[in-house]
């Protein structure tokens, strides 16, 4: 028999490792695995190129210390974890930031196009929660511009051929084989619970079919859809983690979703208008008068309530995101200040734009995004002021992941443990995991953290295959076989939901739990309600069980039945989101809740914010039918001391517009 | 006439076969577009004629015109449905008409493979040759003047409107389009993108290659990203000229 380790197995097919999802994360993962001499084979529903990453707007970060403001990744390291609130491991953590100008300088040879300094360095803008420039960008599409780099260079894997251990060329066999419009049905888990590849799905024809696979790596971004509408992409349904957690990986964290302060409001979507708007210069405010319904750019200078410069007078616009977003969900819902009478805040560039020259700087660095809201809103956002609400946006938790320290902090280098999941065998790179952020991101991490999670996950991935006892080219065809039968039982199952007893169309089923998911489990969190959405999900799980098959055929694209996969996996991803949110009582990042706000609470005892006595530790949730189990385990804290996280913050801002009597 | 409803027609159909249009009329809500019309589809797939029917499939992602998934044929124009905004399709209850793309086979109702505009940047080579991902310092330094030059071509998305638009791109030509070419123009710019610029610009001789456009100029308006099309097809027009001409005796 072939040596497990030799790349053709004696039958002669090729021994590949297996990626599911075509972002940032997932791109850097196969480039990875392709340099260490593994073919992979990569699953994406969408065509690579139109993944979710390239909806990034405003940059990623490296302190490289271009500006000469004396920043190192030490700084970017500390400023990460208590951007985070101290809850995420750190050495992962340490290991991203330390990475970070390498990470740019390599995108930076891959022909990204990057905002320059006169010079022909890289420029950098500033984002939350730091006061340094540590941003590259290039103009406001950085997501855009990064993913098609890997995308460029996992195009050109896919033209270069496998070679076997003599070095010669196997005929036909290329590194990189991509399956595009393919779905993830299911993992394939041997009777010791190693994955050992997947079931795919092809979206063009329903076909499900195997794919074996020495490692897999699930980099299929976040579960924005959970929340109806948000910031993300449609196809951000978290079905591929709620798949691996209904069959067995651990989820950890889910209750940390992050909700950007800046996006335009919309029926389908909520549109991002990114941080760096604000890190040129872009300023929050809304009329001094609550009854002031005139357009922005009507309202004189004196007349504008600059609510978080006068709040947070050294970091000003530019706090990090749970806290700008609660500071203006707090403005405009409970105080009663609004944008043109609506539900929004102002946020504004014109001052930047008075002049030719500044109208021009900035339409260079931001033109990508400004242009969207010129496009969607329907305003010109150089003359108006732009009209604003939070959003989701990000979730910090995901699949759980173990890590290996280094002696110096960082990760270890080639360990198999790094990016593993709970299931052996099966990895997670990207939004997927929740590795890096803790319990609130920075902005301009997610681009890093997702390339560096694939710069680790190829090699954890090709150590896991070297160390394994054996390949799973070498089983014999019955696991895959059973796997196969199942998965297309599922399926049927799914499709022949077409008698009058399926009475309830997925697609409003869906809308239902985005609505409650917003108004409940976002900015602002009570029990009462997160009990009633508990009660309401367990409700939506039993009617799930009569959600239709809208569309009988089979043999060809047919969307709406395989959106009930994805639809169950948001049930489950919601359970796991709200639990977790019930179950912790504390405020930390972006799980806030009032009542133990100290703020809104001076004299209660119990009202201590956030928690590090009884609450510094990772949720982790496990499938069980009756619904997510919950345990926790302590956060790696073996670095930094923990602090409080503080951005000086004015107790009672000198020009505060009194308050109406009936606010708050 | 102010309406509260939207009507929609839509050319639906299978990957072969005959195709047969379907009429939806869903609630108008303010700020609505061609996507949370098909939304509503969804929810309801009823036709205005009272008739069950299945949701209309049909391609999207980012919902904000930076992924280029959703290009489809509006009242009669290659556009993305997420920026096709109804207010402006339609301001007095207009029909809207979808249809799908005609020069890629139809997958299903408004789906396309676009696989052949993805093979094209195979062709040409549309990468820089990085000697791999480990760490070799920083990259070379460019002019705020061609970053300038370079980032505009670099937002193509691959979503097709150019090559829906462009009469010599078809099924029966080899044409791989204005979209390559102008991808081309911005590696042979990159300082070491350079290094490879002749075998990008045989490519754009060769077969399906810029002899190949007919200068209708028709891409270059109907990008949605406003990258200047012709102007790349005119810059690598005498960048393979100039090649054709003196390419021997660079070759030496």
């Amino acid at each position: 028999m072939a040596a497990k380790s030799s790349i053709l197995t004696q039958s002669g097919t090729v021994r590949r490792a297996i990626v599911v999802g075509g972002g940032l994360g997932g791109l850097m993962t196969v480039i990875k695995l392709c340099e260490a001499g593994i073919p992979v084979d990569i699953l994406s529903l969408v065509p690579v190129k139109r993944s979710h990453s390239a909806c990034a707007q405003g940059g990623i970060n490296a302190s490289v210390n271009i500006k000469g403001e004396g920043d190192s990744p030490e700084t970017h390291f500390f400023e990460t974890v208590k951007g985070g609130d101290f809850l995420a491991n750190q050495p992962p953590a340490k290991g991203m930031a330390y990475a970070a100008p390498g990470i740019v300088f390599m995108l930076d040879r891959m022909g990204v196009p990057f905002n320059r300094t006169p010079e022909g360095n890289l420029d950098f803008r500033r984002f939350g929660g730091t006061l340094f420039h540590r941003t590259a960008f290039a103009g406001a599409t950085t997501g855009q511009q990064l993913l098609y780099a890997l995308d460029e260079q996992v195009r050109r894997w896919e033209t270069i051929d496998v070679e076997d251990d003599k070095g010669v060329t196997i005929p036909g066999e290329k590194m990189v084989r991509k399956f595009e419009y393919w779905d993830l049905a299911s993992l394939v888990i041997d009777d010791e619970g190693v994955c050992r590849g997947v079931i795919g799905q092809d979206l063009k024809n329903g076909e499900l079919r195997v794919f074996r696979g020495d490692a897999v790596c699930l980099a299929t971004g976040g579960p924005g859809m959970v929340f109806g509408r948000s910031t993300n992409s449609v196809i951000n349904t978290g079905s591929a983690a709620a798949i691996a957690y209904r069959q067995g990986a651990t989820y950890a964290n889910g209750e940390f979703i992050q909700v950007h302060p800046t996006a335009i409001p919309g029926t389908d979507k909520l549109r991002l208008i990114s941080e760096s708007v604000r890190g040129e210069g872009g300023r929050v405010w809304v009329p001094k008068d609550r009854n002031d319904k005139r357009p922005g750019a009507q309202i004189p200078e004196g007349e504008r309530y600059y609510f978080l410069e006068e709040r947070y007078p050294k970091y000003k616009n530019l706090v990090p995101r749970d806290i700008a977003s609660r500071e203006i969900f707090r403005t405009v819902v409970h105080e009663g200040f609004s944008a043109e009478g609506q539900r929004a805040a102002f946020l504004d560039v014109t001052h930047l734009c008075k002049t030719p020259s500044g109208k021009a700087a900035v339409r260079k660095k931001l033109e990508g995004v400004l242009e969207i809201y010129e496009k969607f809103a329907g305003q010109d956002p150089y003359d108006n002021p732009m009209k604003i609400f939070p959003a989701v946006h990000y979730s910090m938790g995901g699949l759980w992941c173990d890590f290996e320290k280094a002696e110096d902090g960082t990760l270890k280098a080639q360990s198999a443990r790094n990016q593993a999941t709970s299931i052996p065998g099966l990895y997670a790179s990207g939004e997927v995991d929740y590795q890096y952020h803790g319990a609130n991101r920075l902005g301009a991490n997610s681009l890093l953290s997702c390339i560096y999670g694939g710069m680790v996950t190829g090699p954890a991935m090709a150590a896991w295959r070297e160390g394994a006892a054996k390949s799973a080219f070498d089983y014999g065809s019955a696991l895959f076989d059973k796997a196969l039968a199942k998965a297309k039982a599922e399926h049927e199952a799914f499709a022949s939901r077409t008698g009058s007893e399926f009475d309830v169309n997925p697609y409003q089923l869906h809308d239902e739990l985005g609505d409650m998911m917003l108004n409940k489990v976002t900015v602002e969190r009570h029990n009462a309600e997160l009990d009633e959405v508990l009660g309401k999900i367990a409700e939506m799980k039993q009617r799930f069980k009569r959600a239709a098959a809208l569309d009988r055929a089979s043999g060809t694209m047919n969307q709406p039945v395989v959106f009930l996969r994805h639809l169950q996996g948001m049930l489950d991803l919601a359970h796991i989101i709200t639990k977790g949110a019930r179950e912790r009582e504390e405020c930390r990042g972006a799980h806030y809740k009032p009542v133990y706000d100290p703020e809104l609470h001076p004299n209660d005892p119990k009202a201590v914010g956030r928690d590090d006595q009884n609450w510094l530790k990772t949720t982790l949730a496990t499938y069980t039918p009756e619904g997510p189990a919950l345990s926790y385990e302590p956060v790696d804290v073996s670095l930094l001391k923990l602090a409080v996280r503080d951005y000086g913050k004015v107790k009672k801002p000198a020009e505060a517009p009194k308050a109406d009597a009936n606010a708050r | 006439m102010a309406t509260d409803t939207v009507t929609l027609k839509i050319k639906r159909g299978e990957a072969k076969g005959a195709s047969t249009w379907e009429e939806f009329k869903v609630p108008r809500k303010p700020m609505m577009n061609v996507i949370s019309c098909l939304m509503e589809v969804q929810k309801r797939p009823v036709t205005t004629d009272n008739k069950s029917t299945t949701p209309v499939n049909w391609d999207c992602s980012c919902l904000e015109e930076v992924c280029g998934a959703c290009t489809m044929v509006i009242n009669g124009r290659a556009r993305q449905a997420c920026s096709a905004l109804v207010h402006e399709l339609s301001p007095n209850g207009e029909a809207i008409t979808l249809e799908p793309m005609t020069k890629f086979p139809r997958v299903r109702d408004l789906v396309v493979d676009r696989q052949r505009m993805f093979d094209s940047l195979v062709k040409t080579k549309a990468w820089i040759n990085v000697d791999g991902s480990h760490q070799l310092g920083a990259g070379p330094r460019v002019s705020q003047e061609d970053q300038e030059v370079m980032y505009p071509l670099s937002r193509c998305m691959t979503c097709g409107c150019c090559v829906e638009s462009c009469p010599n791109y078809n099924e029966r030509s080899d044409f791989m389009g204005p979209q390559v070419i102008s991808l081309a123009r911005m590696y042979n710019m990159h300082p070491s993108g350079k290094m490879q610029a002749g075998a990008r610009l045989d490519a754009i001789m060769g077969e399906g290659g810029i002899s190949d456009c007919g200068k209708a100029q028709n891409c270059v308006q109907v990008c949605p990203k406003g990258i200047p099309l012709t102007e790349s097809i005119s810059v690598m027009g005498r960048e393979t000229f100039k090649r054709a001409l003196f390419g021997w005796l660079l070759k030496g």
